[in-house]
Order: structure tokens, then C-alpha cells, then sequence
């Protein structure tokens, strides 16, 4: 029995008024297999008697049948929660505990050891306050601790517990212990981490865990309980400016107009000064509104609605932002990124990228350099496979408010999204920009879409042909324009062979070059759908993620995707320029259809099924849809 | 709205609760933003109450952008059903209820058909139909890390196949507090709003905002039978005696709801949400024990889930 079930069982409500109260610290604790990690939580979650009789009942069970700890409680049981896991006896994701004791209540985040999930350690480090850092004595300071620790500091943790574990297996050895500590001192400091605390421990037994140890008499410092519960978490957030990236915007009838969003830092007040970024708009805040009344004040962490003096155009993603001292709006930076795609990061194709509640379409240019996290040693690369970790430049499609990571998680962390498979492939956080773009705002143009609209008597359009070399693309493509010219409509046909000997000369046929070459040629077809035309553009692009960046890019109501779908063996029989022949010979290397993928459009506006229609005919199919949207009349 | 309350200057730093408040409310405003046709399972218990607090704190002023979804088993206590009708008739929100027309027309049930059909059938079954039929493609579920160790690896934004299987291995990565809501067609997602909440967070909270609940939490005198060590409560002339069996009125409570006859009770006399909260303090069997679904085998609960059960 406790001393605070003393105070349950007799003045409960005293008990929750002390609850009420308590702060919190979320950890992580991380080191190599085997190095006790969930027994670790397990014990704590034993020491503080969150652990009800049934489930000692089915561990005890458990133990017997699966447990590697002979006779004994094997606690990793009541923390491994697959069952997959459970067989290899190893943790393979990331865990989140609850406990709580006297001072504190703490959540923690069990993150793997095992060298290919580095992505697990990551997602558990981006919330946590403090790190505990397993190391089994018997090993010392391995190759898997070093990464931890960078880890660690890259996302920002500035607490560090090095918790020298099984302590028992080298009779609980002084020597040892000092030995471990030192050598970790050195690297510890090299990777900017001041604040660490040793502690020298049996987690199996509980020595030193929350009472201090019979066994290490020399040992004087705090227990590992002792420590999470008393350091101070500074609370930095609160004195740095005030920023709320706007999640939703809350507009119940014509009278209201609120902006939701949780404060990610600082502190804000109705008559505050702010500003919406990135449109640069300034206004008063009027309220803080909540279901339980309006606030006088509001400060980072809380989930609020503003509401705002004057009548200012905001969205999903803006962020609001204390006139006083504003964050950066760039569209260029250099970055940090860990990589957690299984397939490998490919420099200039465009993922997705999240940043505070806005998402926009991100290249990542080839890295700088990767690094080595066990010698931090930098080393020339062309790409980043899972788990590495490279400093990138970043660019964005159009400019995001900003600050550095180090000096805000939430407004300098990223994520990266790959547009097929929807995963999140990478992690980042942002260094710094490239450019001064901060005080940028967009220039009002006076003569805008609908003008051009109107002069040219019809709605610009991106008409993408795809489809294999020899599948009758550039036949279509010369009727269509000639029909939509006839019209009186104002069209542009790209294709292969102006653009590869001008614009794209310097480029091959590589994966990375096909990808680049259609990148350059959306945005040559977006610039020209501006101005107001109708462009033709017709490419094989064998990649759907290239096809679905341009949609993005162009905008999906001005995209409209033709597919010229002609099976292989009937493009290799017509073979107008002889291609087919030179790669089957092997002379033409990643010929698509031969060594090199073409992935069909899944959902494209117009399908063209060359064995049974005219190219006559096959325009007639692509005006009708044009009709249909209202492009031309 | 005239209720203005200050917060002192010289502590600003949020208390759990107001953290984990603020942390659901974003939570929610991210799935609504991004998903084009979201709900939320109201199961009528403790966690689903406290879900439907914070949504309506998460979307104030506004009307709740997204109906409420009540996967009936006709099975559940009448005093949940009560529950259920008032808050529908606050008249603030939609609430749809599905009942598997399957299992309307062959009457399934936990007595003839066993405890594990009668699940599966009403709710795993009855769930994907109701998603389906709707074509809900972000569902709020009130499900807690803390409740069992298969759920505490689960993120808050789950990916279900269209098959609404869990893959626990396919897994995102969830970092800060960046949630990547993309999905494939046929996708959807599940979304836990109250992942990094504890029994006994839920249970201050409802306590601090007052929030309504049904009154089978609290101690009552109520007839019941005893069935494999387990106190069954005899909520209506459906659930058939066995020879000898006799309800008798013992002051009983329940710490989980569900169908009545696969619910069990345990003896108590915590009247009041404080009793409640000092007994569940100083009691020593977990939450999740009064459920006969869990106790097949250890492993169950993720068996359920890779399947489609919530």
C-alpha cells in the first residue's frame, strides 16, 4: 500500500484535486535488442502499481509458456503487444505506455532497437521531452546507442538519461559503469546533447529504479523514477511568438467567421496584432472563442477559434502569426531528412509534403551528402535508401510560412508523401531558406484568368496524350489541333521532339531524366494555359506520379488525361521510326514497353482504344469532352 | 458566452486534461478537414460520451459536421438506449442506428448463437455494411491505447483496406503532431481521438465537465444471475433462466457496456462519479475483464481487429 492509496481511500477528492494539477512528461526509451527496453516499462508500470491482478495472473501465465526469464516475471510480456513480436522476443513498432505517479504523469513511447527501424525511433522521439538510453553493461557503447543518440538530437530531445542496464551480470562493477559513462560523455557532446544523466541499474531486479540499490553503494545520483519525475521540461514554447497554423475554418452561418486551430507557440490575447501568412494580410484579434466562453487569453497547446476585426480571406494551411515578430515565408530550403519509404528517395520527382496544416507538392533536389550516424561522417550520394538520413535542398510549388525546427517543432517539421502509394516516405525538418523570399508577397495582376477568358473566347486546358511510343499519340494530337483551330480556339502542341532538342536537350532516358523532362514540360504546359491557350501535350510519361504532378500542378479542372491505349505487340508492329527494332537489338536502352515500365492511367478523361476507332475519330472523342466541361462552346 | 474565464498569469501551463482536450480537438479538426464524408461511432458508453464533448468543443460554434453512427445489436441495455434517444433528441446532431438486416431476420443472438457469432455478426459485420452503405470514409472510434496491448502500437490515423482489415504492419509513421490523412480508393480511415487518454483520465474529465452518462456506471440495486463466476444482468424477458436460476437484486455497476447478456457487472456501491473514481483507483482487476469477448485468448483482441472489429 502506497501513500497515496492511503489518500484515495480517505479524502478523494483532495486525490483529484492533486491530479488535476499534475504536468506531464512524455519519454522514449531506446537502445539496442536485447538491451531490456520493455522490461524496463514493464517494471515501471509494475512500481506503480498500474499493473491489475488478472494480468499478473495471465503474465505469470505467460511467462511460463513463452518467457526467457526461467522461473521469474518476464515484464517484456506485459509491454510486447503483437503477437508476431511476441514470437521473434522482439519489439518491431512503436508503443505508447501510460503511467502515473505522485508528481507526474508520463507517457511513454516504446521504440525499437533493431537497425532497420530507425523510422520507429524517429516517430517515438518527435514528441518526446526526454530520452532514457538503454546500454547493457556487459556491451558498452555500441554502434546502435550512437545512432539512438543522434536520433535524439536531431529531433530535438535536450534530456538524456543513459540508463547502463544489467548491471547484475557484471557484478554490479563501479568500473564498468564509469568506463560506459565516459565513453559515452565524448560522442555525447560532439552531438550538441549537454544535459545527460547516468544511472547505473538492473531493470529485471528494479535496482536503482525507483529506490537506490543496496548493490551500488558508490552510486549517489537520483533513482531513474527520482529523475522523470523531478527535471524540469522547459517550457519555451510559451515565451517564443505566438503562431496557430489554421486547421479549419468554422463558419456556421453568415455571421461568423472563425478560425480553428491549436497554438503551437506563444501566448494571444483579443487586440493582439496579427498576421496571416503566407498572403502577409494584417488584422486584430477580436475573440478566443470556446464552448465554455470566450478567453481572455490563450497560449500554446490550446485548441481554439479566433475570430478576427476585419474581413480577411483565410484558409486550411495559413498561419496566423504575432505582427511582432513574424516566421519566414520561403519556398526553398535546405533540410534534414530521414527517409522511411521502402523504396528509395528519387531526387527531382514531387512528393507531397505536410507542413503545420498545409500540404504542397515538394522535389527534393539530390542530396548534399548523407550521414553516417555511427562516425557522422558525410558521404556523397545520389539518393537516400530507408533509414538514411541526407541534409536536401527542398522545393516547394509555392512559398509556406516557416520557422526553423530548432527553434519550432511544429512549424519546422515535415512529412513527405508519396502520391501512389499515399505512405509517409520521409520525415524532415527544415534548416534554414535559400533565398530571401520572406518580405514576398504575390503581386495583385489586374488582368487575371477570367479576363484572358473572355478575349479568347474559350477556357485554357492542358490536354495530356499518354501512351506508348507508336501507339498513334502525335497522329491524334495533329487532327485535334487542327479541329480545335478550326473552331477558332488558341492551342499549342508540345511534344517529344520540340522539347527534347531544345528546352530538354541536356537530358537522357533514364528514370530520373524521364521524370525531370516531364516535369519541365508541365510547367512549360501550365505557363501556357495561363496565358489562356489550349495545349496539346503528348509524351509517352510512363509514370503515373509524374502524370498525377502535373494534374496538380495545372489543376485538376484544367487537366483533362487522354489515354491512347494501343496493346504493345500492335505499337511494336506499326514501329513508325524503327525503335522497337533498335531496342529489341539492345541498341536503345530503357525503351518503355521493353526495359523500362509503362503504367497505364487508372482514371483518365478520355480513353482512346486505337484498334477500333479513327484518329478522326479519336478527336471527335476529346472535342465531346471539352464540350462537355464547357472549354469550348 | 458571457462566461469569460482567465486563466493566471503566473501558471500558464495546461493541466493533463486540458492537454489531452486540446490534443483530441485537433485531432478531430484535422480528419474533418480532410475526409469528405466522416462520422463517429457513438456507442453510448463512458468514451463515446466524452467523444461527443469534445466534438462539439472541436467544432463550436458550428453544428457537428458529421453524423453520429450507433451499430445496434437490439441487444444492448434499455438504459443505453435511453441514453442514446435523449442525445439525439438535443437536437444538435444526426445520429443514424444500423442493425445487420441479416441478423434482424434470423434473430441472432448471444444465447443460441454464442457470444462470438452474435459479435461478429452484429457489430464486425454490422459496422463494414454501415460504412459501406453510407460511403463514410473517416470513422471516429473511442478507442484508448491504454485498454489493451494490441491497441497501444494502433495509430490515431488508421488505414483500413476496403476489405476494412487492419494491417499492423503497414502501418504510417505518425510524427509530431502531422497526421497523414491520404488515401487510396476503397481506403478508409479510423480515427482515435482518445488514443492517448487512460481509464482514469476519462473518468476525471467527465467528472470536471459534467458529462452525461448512462446510469448503469453508478451502483444500483439490480437483478441479476451469476454465469461462469460472472454477474449477468436480467435486463428484460429475453434472457432465458436456466433450471434453478433465480435473479437475485444485488447492488451491482458496470465499468464497461455493451450487450447486456455478454456484459458483466461487479458488486459496488459507488453512487457518485468520485465513489466511482476511488473505487476504480483502489480495485485491482482491469477494465476490459468484464467483457466475455476478450477472454478467448490473449492474442484475441488483434485477431478482431485485423478482421474489422472496431
Amino acid at each position: 500500500m502506497t501513500h497515496s492509496t492511503d489518500l484515495i481511500a480517505h479524502d478523494i477528492e483532495q486525490y483529484l484535486e492533486r491530479q488535476a494539477n499534475k504536468t506531464m512528461l512524455r519519454f522514449i526509451t531506446c537502445g539496442s535488442v536485447d538491451d531490456g527496453k520493455s522490461t524496463l516499462i514493464g517494471r515501471l508500470l509494475y512500481e506503480s502499481k498500474l499493473v491489475f491482478e488478472d494480468q499478473l495472473t495471465a503474465l505469470e501465465a505467460d511467462s511460463r509458456k513463452v518467457g526467457t526469464q526461467g522461473e521469474g516475471l518476464d515484464f517484456a510480456l506485459l509491454v510486447d503487444g503483437l503477437a508476431a513480436e511476441r514470437e521473434q522476443g522482439i519489439t518491431i513498432d512503436v508503443a505508447y505506455r501510460y503511467f502515473s505517479t505522485e508528481q507526474r504523469k508520463f507517457v511513454v513511447a516504446d521504440t525499437p532497437g533493431h537497425e532497420q527501424y530507425t523510422r520507429n525511433m524517429v516517430t517515438g522521439a518527435s514528441t518526446a521531452d526526454l530520452a532514457v538510453i538503454l546500454v547493457d553493461a556487459r556491451k558498452g557503447v555500441l554502434t546502435q546507442t550512437r545512432r539512438h543518440s543522434y536520433l535524439v538530437s536531431l529531433l530535438g530531445i535536450r534530456h538524456v538519461v543513459l540508463a547502463v542496464n544489467k548491471l547484475d551480470l557484471v557484478g554490479y562493477s563501479e568500473e564498468v559503469f564509469e568506463q560506459i559513462v565516459s565513453d559515452y560523455a565524448g560522442f555525447a557532446k560532439e552531438i550538441g546533447l549537454d544535459d545527460v544523466v547516468a544511472i547505473p541499474m538492473s531493470a529485471y531486479h528494479g535496482d536503482n529504479l525507483t529506490e537506490h540499490s543496496l548493490s551500488t553503494p558508490w552510486y549517489d545520483g537520483p533513482t531513474l523514477m527520482g529523475h522523470l519525475e523531478t527535471v524540469e521540461i522547459d517550457d519555451d514554447l510559451l515565451a517564443s511568438p505566438f503562431r496557430m497554423p489554421v486547421q479549419w475554418v468554422n463558419r456556421p452561418d453568415l455571421d461568423f467567421r472563425g478560425f480553428s486551430g491549436q497554438i503551437v507557440s506563444g501566448v494571444v490575447r483579443p487586440g493582439d496584432r496579427v498576421r496571416v501568412l503566407p498572403s502577409g494580410k494584417e488584422s486584430a484579434v477580436a475573440r478566443i472563442v470556446t464552448m465554455d466562453g470566450d478567453l481572455t487569453e490563450a497560449v500554446a497547446g490550446q485548441s481554439v477559434t479566433i475570430t478576427l476585426a476585419d474581413e480577411i480571406d483565410i484558409s486550411r494551411g495559413d498561419v496566423l502569426a504575432t505582427a511582432d515578430a513574424l516566421p519566414g515565408v520561403a519556398d526553398q530550403f535546405e533540410a534534414h531528412v530521414v527517409w522511411m519509404g521502402e523504396d528509395e528517395m528519387l531526387p527531382e520527382r514531387s512528393y507531397l509534403c505536410q507542413i503545420g496544416a498545409m500540404t504542397v507538392q515538394a522535389r527534393i533536389t539530390k542530396p548534399k551528402h548523407k550521414i553516417n550516424v555511427n562516425t557522422l561522417e558525410k558521404t556523397a550520394t545520389n539518393t537516400l535508401a530507408l533509414n538514411e538520413i541526407g541534409v536536401c535542398n527542398l522545393s516547394f510549388d509555392r512559398p509556406v510560412p516557416y520557422d526553423a525546427y530548432t527553434a519550432n517543432r511544429d512549424t519546422g517539421g515535415f512529412i513527405l508523401i508519396d502520391r501512389l502509394t499515399n505512405g509517409t516516405v520521409g520525415a524532415g525538418m527544415l534548416a534554414h531558406s535559400l533565398r530571401r523570399s520572406d518580405n514576398i508577397h504575390w503581386q495583385v495582376v489586374d488582368v487575371d484568368e477570367r479576363a484572358r477568358e473572355q478575349l479568347m473566347g474559350h477556357r485554357p486546358q492542358v490536354l495530356w496524350l499518354t501512351g506508348l511510343s507508336g501507339s498513334g499519340k502525335s497522329t491524334i494530337a495533329n487532327e485535334l489541333e487542327r479541329r480545335l483551330h478550326a473552331f477558332g480556339a488558341h492551342t499549342y502542341l508540345l511534344d517529344g521532339d520540340n522539347v527534347r532538342h531544345g528546352l530538354n536537350r541536356d537530358l537522357g532516358f533514364t528514370d530520373a531524366d524521364r521524370v525531370e523532362n516531364i516535369r519541365r514540360v508541365t510547367e512549360v504546359a501550365r505557363l501556357m494555359a495561363d496565358a489562356g491557350l489550349i495545349v496539346i501535350a503528348s509524351f509517352i510519361s510512363p509514370f503515373r506520379a509524374e502524370r498525377q504532378a502535373a494534374r496538380e500542378l495545372v489543376g485538376p479542372e484544367q487537366f483533362c488525361e487522354v489515354y491512347v491505349d494501343t496493346p504493345l505487340d500492335i505499337a511494336e508492329g506499326r514501329d513508325p521510326k524503327g525503335l522497337y527494332k533498335k531496342a529489341r537489338r539492345g541498341e536503345l536502352a530503357n525503351f518503355t514497353g521493353i526495359d523500362s515500365a509503362y503504367e497505364p492511367p487508372r482514371s483518365p478523361e478520355v480513353r482512346i482504344d486505337t484498334t477500333s476507332v479513327s484518329p478522326e475519330q479519336a478527336a471527335g472523342q476529346v472535342v465531346d469532352f471539352l464540350r462537355s466541361r464547357g472549354v469550348i462552346a | 458566452m458571457n462566461n469569460v474565464h482567465s486563466m493566471s498569469a503566473t501558471q500558464p501551463v495546461l493541466t493533463h486534461l486540458e492537454r489531452l482536450e486540446a490534443e483530441s480537438i485537433h485531432i478531430m479538426r484535422e480528419a474533418v478537414a480532410e475526409s469528405e464524408n466522416p462520422v463517429m461511432l457513438y456507442s453510448v458508453g463512458k468514451d463515446s460520451a466524452v467523444m461527443l464533448h469534445l466534438a462539439r468543443k472541436a467544432f463550436f460554434p458550428s453544428r457537428l459536421p458529421f453524423p453520429l453512427l450507433h451499430v445496434d445489436t437490439t441487444w444492448k441495455f434499455r438504459e443505453m438506449y435511453e441514453l442514446r434517444d435523449e442525445t439525439a433528441a438535443a437536437g444538435d446532431l444526426d445520429l443514424l442506428v444500423h442493425k445487420n438486416p441479416e441478423c434482424v431476420e434470423k434473430s441472432i443472438n448471444p444465447f443460441t448463437h454464442g457470444s462470438a457469432t452474435h459479435t461478429d455478426m452484429w457489430k464486425t459485420e454490422g459496422l463494414k455494411q454501415a460504412l459501406h452503405l453510407h460511403k463514410f470514409d473517416a470513422a471516429f472510434g473511442g478507442a484508448r491505447r491504454d485498454e489493451e496491448k494490441s491497441r497501444a502500437k494502433e495509430r490515431i490515423f488508421s488505414i483500413r483496406s476496403a476489405e476494412h482489415r487492419w494491417d499492423p504492419k503497414q502501418q504510417r509513421p505518425e510524427l509530431w503532431r502531422m497526421y497523414n490523412v491520404r488515401k487510396s480508393p476503397g481506403e478508409s480511415l479510423r480515427v482515435f481521438p482518445l488514443s492517448n487518454w487512460t481509464e482514469l483520465d476519462v473518468w476525471e474529465y467527465i467528472r470536471q465537465e459534467q458529462i452525461p452518462i448512462v446510469p448503469l456506471y453508478f451502483a444500483a440495486k439490480r437483478p441479476v444471475v451469476e454465469r461462469d463466476g460472472t454477474l449477468i444482468m436480467v435486463d428484460d424477458e429475453r434472457m432465458p433462466l436456466l433450471p434453478g436460476e433465480e435473479p437475485e437484486l444485488k447492488s451491482v455497476r458496470f465499468r464497461t457496456l455493451g450487450c447486456y447478456p455478454l456484459t458483466g457487472a461487479v458488486e459496488s456501491v459507488a453512487e457518485s462519479l468520485t465513489d466511482i473514481i476511488q473505487e476504480m483507483l483502489l480495485t485491482t482487476t482491469s477494465e476490459r475483464q468484464g467483457r466475455v469477448i476478450d477472454h478467448d485468448s490473449s492474442a484475441s483482441m488483434e485477431k478482431k481487429k485485423k478482421e474489422g472489429y472496431f
